[in-house]
């Protein structure tokens, strides 16, 4: 590489072994890298955001009144996985996926974890992720959480771990694939030489899986919507482009109505009614008559609806409760109590604050520990201890204190890094991985690959979009 | 197709077209403050008149100017009808509605809007205004070439073109409307050097300056010109031009819904009384009344489309 300097690269970096030699999956990468250009590529750097920009991938920052649209930074080295480890991740996705969406089903209806001792009541009760509401109740088709985003990082001693769940409205699909599009238009020559896995089809996968988990009409003339809070939603972008590209309409609560006992949208000729809803509204928001009744983003009655049947709603309301940082530190024993197998992916080591002997470690080793809020989101709320000072570290100390149960720590992790392009040349940063899985009845689809996203900021361990974060193609290779 | 997607199309190209005249209408005045030596002011004064805000303006600049004028129409954030608002206006209407337009038109208009807003960040003045007002008209008229050449002809496309011509016969109407005066048939005042060019004026507002004269020969009139504004179906931004084609998509929608609409009735009848009107009697009613008249009948039009196409309930 005569011209890209790759001297600021950290010890475990997943495109090379040492500097001198690249990983077998990047093999073929930094051979087309190895010729080109440093200035050139940076001119590609600044032509794919001004792409993104044209294109109008955009979103806007909480809390900034003045919320200018901004795009997240998109880096142009991406990073690849070889089909073998894909193979791996994505079977233990499938397992634990499946497990969760059995957890969600027994938790709303028999509760033969809590029966077992498995999982402490405690956990369910007084949890606002869990709603009373569907107490008793099985979703059309049986499935709670139909699109999920399993959060992974890599680590040195075991490789793929889940970091988090989510499984109410995972975003970043629609970066997954624009950034697929945007490397197609400037790299076409590296995908005629190497051969990845498409993730430019995901928008069909979604319709059709969605389509499967309405089983009452079978002639596959469901009519599905998108329910967006509105253009002012930072994700408004993913919810266009998931409606573009599904070919489906994408409404408001106030396009909404509830006619002859089904939620029916207004057209241009009259109220249209609606067979399945992917919503992008939080649970609380969805019913104002069930739920926040100062909700505007909602509609009116559209639990009835939903609870006789004549609705699917994607993902189910109260399938938040999967994903609580509370239960999580639970899913391996989750896994095996539905599954009756080990589970192949670990989790991160867990530490909940609200059992007496875990908070005494982690008050006593807090300037080495991450500690996070059970209910918190976005990168906020949360200390990482070797980065912090100690003046931040004793009024965390006394929050943890006053409120354990709102409280989990992990160890910090060695996060594994990618380059990126900087304006010296190569340049290690700290990654994760969000990979999209559709649930229906009849499958469970992992699109291979996912979202990358990177902390630019050398050394931050932070990937978050609102925090300086950007992303990253995700490659995974296929083998022959 | 959503009710709410079509109050979005449909504004999205009034915005676009409200764009693209307002950039006429500023070419025009400045061409003529070129080439004229005096009541150059007056140019001016009649911008912020067709916007409807001149108070507005004397409020926060006190006198008229060019300079202040052409900045405030052009870049102003807090003047709603700016071309900076109206742009953003048309784009956040993209936006919203983005997954019913083809990914051409989106982002022609989102490119427009990043382009525009850059150039505006600094003042315009006499060296760019005629590179700036000419960015403004070729990006809308090429929003309204993607729009031609890449969307089906569907509903969407047809909410497109009724929102066009709606907004541009009432821009038409009001630039004529601003002028009536000029137009009267006063002895006096025909044939003045003035006279001319606020004549000029309303043409080139309209881009009908090079047809007019092709086809009349340079005689300048105020009967000539009114009809040609009002009553001429060749001409694409005249009154009768933007009736007929209101009337036509009204026809092609109602086909494509199989539905008659009150819209269509109304446009219909609203079509007919203006292949039966003369400049005659355009005159003998007073031309500023007239159009005051043609403007809220366009409203009650556009009211009637409104709940037709169930925009807002």
């Amino acid at each position: 590489m005569s011209n890209v300097n790759v001297s600021k690269l950290y010890h475990f970096d997943e495109m090379f072994d040492n500097i001198f030699k690249p990983n077998e999956c990047y093999k073929e990468y930094f051979e087309w890298l190895k010729s080109e250009d440093l200035k050139n590529l940076k001119k590609k750097q600044i032509e794919s955001n001004e792409f993104f920009k044209k294109t109008g991938i955009t979103f806007s920052v909480y809390g900034n009144l003045e919320a200018e649209e901004r795009i997240i930074p998109f880096d142009i080295i991406p990073r690849v996985i070889s089909e073998k480890k894909w193979m791996f991740i994505s079977k233990g996705i499938k397992q634990r996926v499946k497990a969760i969406n059995y957890f969600l089903h027994d938790i709303y209806n028999q509760q033969e974890i809590i029966k077992a001792g498995i999982l402490p009541l405690e956990l369910i009760k007084n949890n606002n992720s869990f709603l009373n509401e569907m107490i008793g109740f099985t979703p059309p088709g049986g499935i709670f959480t139909h699109i999920v985003g399993i959060d992974l990082v890599r680590t040195p001693n075991e490789d793929f771990v889940v970091l988090e769940d989510n499984t109410r409205t995972p975003s970043g699909v629609s970066y997954m694939v624009e950034n697929r599009q945007t490397m197609l238009q400037m790299f076409p020559e590296l995908f005629d030489k190497i051969k990845i896995k498409n993730v430019t089809n995901y928008p069909i996968s979604l319709l059709r899986s969605l389509k499967e988990c309405y089983p009452k009409k079978n002639d596959s003339k469901q009519v599905i919507a998108i329910l967006t809070p509105g253009p002012h939603n930072s994700a408004y972008f993913e919810h266009s482009f998931l409606a573009d590209e599904m070919g489906i309409e994408l409404v408001e609560g106030n396009d909404l109505k509830i006619k002859d006992k089904k939620v029916s949208m207004r057209t241009t000729q009259g109220y249209k009614p609606i067979d399945i809803i992917y919503r992008r509204v939080d649970d609380y928001f969805l019913d104002p008559l069930t739920f926040n009744p100062k909700s505007i983003l909602g509609v009116p009655g559209l639990m009835d609806v939903y609870k006789s049947g004549n609705l699917t709603i994607a993902n189910a309301p109260g399938s938040g409760i999967a994903d609580d940082k509370a239960i999580y530190s639970y899913i391996p024993d989750i896994i095996n109590f539905y599954t009756g197998e080990k589970p192949l992916l670990k989790n991160v080591k867990t530490w909940r604050c609200s059992e007496k002997n875990h908070l005494k470690y982690v008050l006593d080793n807090l300037d080495s520990l991450v500690v996070k809020e059970v209910h918190g989101s976005g990168g906020y709320g949360m200390l990482i201890g070797p980065k912090s000072t100690n003046k931040k570290i004793e009024s965390f100390r006394k929050k943890i204190i006053s409120n354990p149960d709102k409280y989990i720590a992990q160890p910090t992790l060695e996060l594994s890094t990618v380059p990126v392009l900087t304006n010296k040349g190569l340049s290690s940063r700290h990654v994760d991985l969000r990979p999209f899985i559709l649930v229906s009845p009849k499958s469970i689809n992992i699109t291979p690959g996912g979202l990358t996203r990177v902390a630019l900021k050398d050394g931050s361990l932070v990937v978050n979009s609102s925090q300086g974060g950007g992303t990253k193609d995700t490659w995974i290779l296929e083998d022959f | 197709m959503l009710g709410k997607t079509a109050a979005h199309i449909f504004w999205m190209f009034r915005y676009l077209e409200r764009c693209e005249n307002t950039a006429r209408i500023i070419n025009a005045s400045h061409f003529i403050s070129l080439t004229q030596k005096q009541n150059i002011t007056n140019q001016w004064d009649s911008i912020l008149n067709v916007g409807g805000n001149k108070s507005f303006f004397l409020s926060k600049y006190g006198e008229v100017k060019k300079s202040t004028v052409i900045n405030f129409t052009l870049r102003d954030k807090t003047n709603p009808s700016s071309v900076l608002s109206l742009i953003g206006n048309a784009r956040q209407n993209a936006r919203v509605v983005r997954n019913n337009l083809t990914k051409e038109v989106f982002e022609t208009i989102n490119e427009t809007y990043h382009i525009l807003s850059n150039i505006f960040k600094r003042p315009i003045n006499e060296k760019n205004l005629l590179n700036t007002l000419s960015i403004i008209r070729t990006k809308c008229q090429l929003a309204r070439g993607t729009l031609h050449g890449t969307m089906l002809r569907d509903d969407t496309y047809i909410l497109a073109r009724m929102g066009t011509f709606i907004e541009r016969a009432d821009n038409t109407s009001r630039i004529l409307d601003i002028k009536y005066y000029v137009l009267l048939p006063s002895v006096g005042f025909v044939g003045s050097n003035v006279d001319n060019a606020q004549w000029e004026n309303i043409l080139r507002s309209v881009s009908a300056y090079r047809s007019y004269n092709w086809l009349n020969e340079y005689e300048f009139n105020p009967r000539g010109i009114c009809k040609y504004l009002i009553l001429d179906e060749r001409l694409p931004r005249s009154l009768i031009f933007c009736n007929l084609s209101i009337y036509e998509n009204l026809v092609a929608i109602s086909k494509y819904y199989d539905k008659n609409f009150n819209s269509l009735i109304r446009s219909e009848k609203f079509y007919e009384e203006m292949l039966n009107l003369t400049i005659e009697k355009v005159f003998e009613e007073g031309l500023h009344e007239f159009l005051v008249r043609y403007l809220k009948n366009l409203f009650i039009l556009s009211t009637i489309i409104e709940t037709d196409f169930r925009f807002y309930k």
